[in-house]
């Protein structure tokens, strides 16, 4: 295995500024590695044959003097949900099979003006919906931990394709979880930032008022690299915020070598008891908690008495909104097609299409949505949502009243198995049980690895909750507990996952 | 199709009540549409544009693509509002209306629904014999409008029967606003007439402020009508139905009175109405049922989370009132006044859509009244014979220029015609009419008194009655006289003259 791809984005991005390594380097030893693991992993769902050319460019313009910013000429996977013009965009759905875009998401655009090498997109569950990955239309992404495993979800692909070192950024979705979620069972970084904070624009909508675009990488400095490139103020999203914001990859560096956690109020949520939570979950939790007690943090028990209603409301809300953002997809302007045998009307066609174009959980969340938003029944669930949402928004305020930042575990679970749950909808929807407030109330969260849970030793992830806005802080406290355990484990989490030389299937 | 059934209008009147509703969507004229940067074609910069070339990405719902308002449409629904009497919301919403349809992108219509722009107003509107009638406004909103469908291969050019269908989004995210009447009781018989004005006042309103290219063949303003019918003495109101479709004044007008006819009928035979929409067509005259609407009609309206709450600064809402035009209503009663025309002079002007002309030809310098002369006769009569519009035919400012002449004593009556017909036929302003056919009043006494000597001596009997006393005698000298100068002069300095020569 190459040196080059074990490297952080922050460590290229400084080789790469000085000299030492191209961008035809990095990139080609990216390549190398999908090429050489990627048939097992299954992280992507393209792989750009545009990177090189990029990677040239880059190389040649900062041959001829220019000036870049710190990550230019790094590799970045991209989830296939956002859109690009130079590679398809699914949305791990047959009914977008090689859907070429006509623009570039803004995430991306920014992207590519940063210097980044678009290395490919990655693999999801369809439309985002789902926790496993294994929901894609293109079959399932395995979990570099254990390919038996599912790497998270929706986006699976973005944090497998990080885990297993075939990119060392990657972009992702987070509707009610589908950055942290999957960053927590493959002992990698996600960030979902504050509502607003980064733009939407050419992120295929799943549930416009929950959708957030954000950074998947293996440490959190790297995540604040890639923030600082990808957010702020976009006018072709009017949900974006207008704001001036600071530095992310700044607060990191302040958090990893700072006295952080001096004083920092955390709190934990008394509804949500480790008794919750898979053993080893919880405990490797507790562990987080009474490192960062050691360096000076307070633990502060608080109550969320509203979150228990968060996944009952956001199934009603994300349904709701995605039947509505899913209609486009009707074979009229773009994508699938199919038509019925005989003489069909146009209604026979949207309709045999979205049959054969959609899978199964799309579907049901299609139908589930329609359901919700239909006279006579909008103010028994759409409208009880919304109010369950407003409630949890002041759980939210009320506890940062108390506390500067919110702690949980990631999620209930470490990685399960290909298969387990998915005949299960019901506890396939309770993985996002921790994830999901922050995405209800628009507030920002992280999830870094906490660990290994003993009994499978799999990965668990530590969540951190801060006020909306306050990323920043959440870079902060993430590189200071990540910078304490790397500290006490001697080594970054991933470095105790299984090599993967290829070739194992 | 089956043609229905009418009964007699007035026998309808007598056993029924009709109530009236309106929804009038007016295109907005703003350079780009509602939510997308793409040309509006709806300006008339943009109008008749080759198809789908005035698209962006929002306007076809590509995966990914998100609407951002157009802040001028708002200002402009912010004005129309205030224009029809409404209060302006202190926070609006959109909101999804959704429906699969070919022509819409999203298969969605971003709308309004329950927090409208603009909401509780009233429009005064006026007939034809100068009576106001006020029609009670629930609620203006914006939307967006749907791309046009074209059916081919079919014989009547409707989705039935047709081969295939083509789609132009040219259309498609047009800024709307939505006008919708609340229900118009006491109509009576004046249900077809009250229609027709109302979308006149709708037109006024919309012209005068500049927000629309106003034109219904254009589709710029579409009217649908609702129409119900009770019983005499009933309280509950009838079932209505909505007619679409009505893109002209005159057609909106006998679309309402068809659906009277047409419906009494029905219930007067023991039928129901169904409640549904129908087709106005043209060329006979008569409606067809469309689909069936119920108010179950099922479209899942939410909030639509594209987009935040419109909530316009109370200082925006003021300075956009303090900017409006005077309301039609409002400005017909001021120069009325003004004016001192009396109830049927004033009418007659109104009904013969010459309000500018007459105020800006008594702007450019002319009296009310001789303003309202020169184009309620000479221009309207040529108007007519060419079968042209007045307006076109000759400018306020030259109407007052002529006027001016004759004022002058320049031009008599009889010239001022004359140089009236030289100016409508492009022979440049009445001053240089006058000089270039050389039409001007001889004022030169001694080019008269040239001329009338003449005529007394051909005539030497006359001058003798004259001095006898015949005064009127003079007539056959004046007559002579203004052949001799060609109608060119003033018959009663002429008239003078001959007495002054006489008595000599």
């Amino acid at each position: 295995m190459s040196d080059i791809i074990r490297l952080t984005a922050a460590e290229l991005g400084e080789k790469l500024a000085a000299g030492e390594i191209s961008s035809v380097e990095a990139t080609q030893a990216h390549l190398d590695r999908i090429a050489a693991v990627d048939g097992d992993v299954h992280a992507f769902l393209h792989v750009n044959e545009h990177a090189l050319d990029a990677a040239r460019e880059i190389d040649a313009r900062r041959a001829a003097g220019e000036q870049f910013g710190p990550i230019a000429g790094v590799p970045l996977a991209i989830k296939d949900v956002l859109v690009t013009t130079d590679q398809p965009s699914t949305s791990g759905s047959k009914i977008l099979e090689g859907y070429m875009s006509p623009f570039d998401a803004t995430v991306v655009a920014r992207s590519r003006a940063a210097g980044l090498i678009a290395l490919g997109k990655t693999n999801m569950d369809e439309f985002a919906m789902g926790s496993s990955t294994e929901h894609s239309a293109y079959g399932p992404t395995r979990n570099p931990w254990d390919f038996d495993r599912i790497p998270g979800g929706s986006g699976g692909g973005s944090a497998a394709a990080v885990a297993a070192f075939e990119a060392p950024l990657a972009l992702g979705s987070d509707t009610g979880g589908s950055i942290r979620q999957p960053a927590h069972v493959t002992g990698t970084v996600g960030i979902k930032p504050t509502y607003g904070g980064v733009s939407r624009y050419g992120a295929i909508a799943l549930a416009s008022s929950l959708d957030q675009v954000g950074p998947v990488t293996r440490t959190v400095l790297d995540a604040g690299l890639l923030h600082d490139v990808i957010g702020g103020h976009d006018p072709k999203d009017s949900t974006s915020l207008d704001e001036q914001w600071p530095s992310f990859a700044a607060a990191a560096r302040e958090g990893a070598s700072g006295q952080v956690l001096k004083g920092l109020k955390v709190g934990v949520i008394k509804e949500l008891p480790d008794s919750g939570f898979q053993t080893g979950v919880a405990a490797s939790f507790r562990e987080s908690l009474a490192l960062m007690e050691a360096q000076g943090a307070e633990i502060v028990e608080i109550s969320a008495p509203h979150f228990e209603y968060g996944v009952a409301a956001y199934y009603l809300i994300l349904p709701a909104e995605a039947s509505s953002n899913l209609a486009k997809f009707d074979s009229v302007r773009f994508g699938l097609r199919v038509t019925p045998d005989g003489t069909p009307t146009v209604e026979d066609v949207m309709s045999a299409t979205r049959e054969a174009g959609f899978g199964p959980e799309v579907k049901r969340r299609i139908i589930l949505g329609t359901y919700a938003l239909s006279a006579g029944y909008y103010d028994a669930y759409y409208g009880s949502a919304q109010k369950v949402r407003t409630l949890i928004q002041r759980d939210f305020d009320a506890a940062f009243a108390q506390v500067d930042v919110i702690a949980t575990p990631s999620a209930p679970t470490t990685a399960f198995k290909i298969g387990e749950k998915i005949d299960d909808p019901l506890q396939m929807y309770l993985n996002d049980l921790t994830t999901i407030p922050a995405n209800l109330a628009g507030v920002p969260g992280i999830s870094i690895p906490s660990g290994l849970a003993a009994e499978d030793g799999l990965p668990v992830g530590i969540q951190f909750l801060a006020p909306a806005r306050e990323d920043a802080r959440l870079y902060r406290v993430g590189a200071a507990l990540e910078a304490a355990l790397v500290d006490s484990w001697g080594a970054p989490l991933l470095d105790r996952a299984p090599v993967l030389e290829g070739g194992n299937r | 199709m089956a043609t229905a059934k009418l009964m007699d209008y007035d026998k309808a009147l007598e056993l029924f009540e009709p109530v009236l509703g309106f929804e009038v969507h007016v295109e907005l004229n703003t350079r780009t549409k509602m939510f997308s940067d793409a040309p509006n074609p709806a300006n008339e910069e943009f109008h008749g544009a080759e198809p789908n070339t005035l698209i962006a990405a929002v306007d076809l719902g590509l995966p990914g693509s998100l609407p951002v308002v157009n802040a001028t449409a708002v200002r402009s629904s912010i004005s129309l509002g205030l224009a029809l009497g409404c209060s302006i919301a202190e926070s609006s919403r959109f909101a999804r209306k959704n429906y699969f349809y070919p022509d819409l992108g999203k298969n969605y219509q971003i709308s309004q629904y329950d927090e409208p722009i603009a909401y509780e107003g009233s429009v005064e509107v006026e007939l034809e014999d100068g009576t106001l009638v006020t029609i009670p406004i629930e609620r203006a909103h914006m939307e967006e409008d749907a791309g046009k469908l074209t059916h081919m291969g079919g014989a009547t050019g409707r989705i039935q029967g047709a081969e295939y269908s083509l789609v132009d989004y040219n259309r498609a995210g047009v800024p709307l606003v939505e006008i919708v009447t609340k229900p118009i009781f006491g109509a009576e018989h004046r249900a077809p007439e009250i229609a027709k004005a109302y979308v006149a006042a709708i037109r006024d309103i919309v012209r005068g402020l500049g927000i629309s290219e106003a034109r219904l063949e254009r589709g710029n303003l579409r009217c649908d009508a609702n129409v119900s019918l009770r019983p005499r003495g009933q309280e509950k109101l009838g079932t209505r139905t909505e007619t679409k479709n009505v893109n002209s004044m005159r057609s909106v007008e006998r679309a309402v009175r068809y659906e009277i006819q047409r419906q009494a009928q029905i219930l007067a035979d023991g039928g129901s109405i169904t409640q549904e929409t129908r087709h106005w067509h043209e060329d006979t005259g008569t409606t067809s049922p469309g689909r069936p609407k119920s108010d179950a009609d099922d479209y899942r309206y939410f909030p639509e989370p594209d987009l935040l709450p419109v909530q316009p600064a109370r200082e925006l809402v003021e300075e956009l009132r303090a900017a409006l035009p005077e309301q039609p209503v409002a400005r017909r009663r001021r120069l009325k006044a003004d004016w001192g025309f009396a109830d049927i002079e004033f009418q007659g002007v109104v009904n013969a859509g010459l309000l500018d002309e007459v105020e800006a030809t008594i702007a450019a310098g002319a009296t009310p009244a001789t303003a309202r002369k020169w184009w309620m006769s000479e221009i309207s009569r040529i108007a007519n014979a060419q079968e042209r519009d007045a307006a076109e035919l000759i400018t306020p400012a030259d109407v007052a220029a002529l006027q001016g002449l004759v004022d002058a004593g320049t031009l008599t009556d009889k010239l001022a015609r004359q140089v009236l017909e030289g100016v409508i036929a492009g022979e440049g302003t009445p001053q240089q009419v006058v000089d270039a056919r050389g039409l001007a009043v001889v004022s030169d006494d001694g080019a008269l008194i040239a001329a009338i000597d003449e005529a007394l001596a051909a005539q030497p009997d006359v001058l003798a009655k004259i001095k006898d006393g015949k005064v009127q005698a003079a007539g056959a000298v004046i007559g002579a006289v203004m052949k001799a100068m060609k109608g060119q002069a003033d018959a009663a300095r002429v008239r003078e003259l001959i007495l002054e020569r006489a008595a000599q």
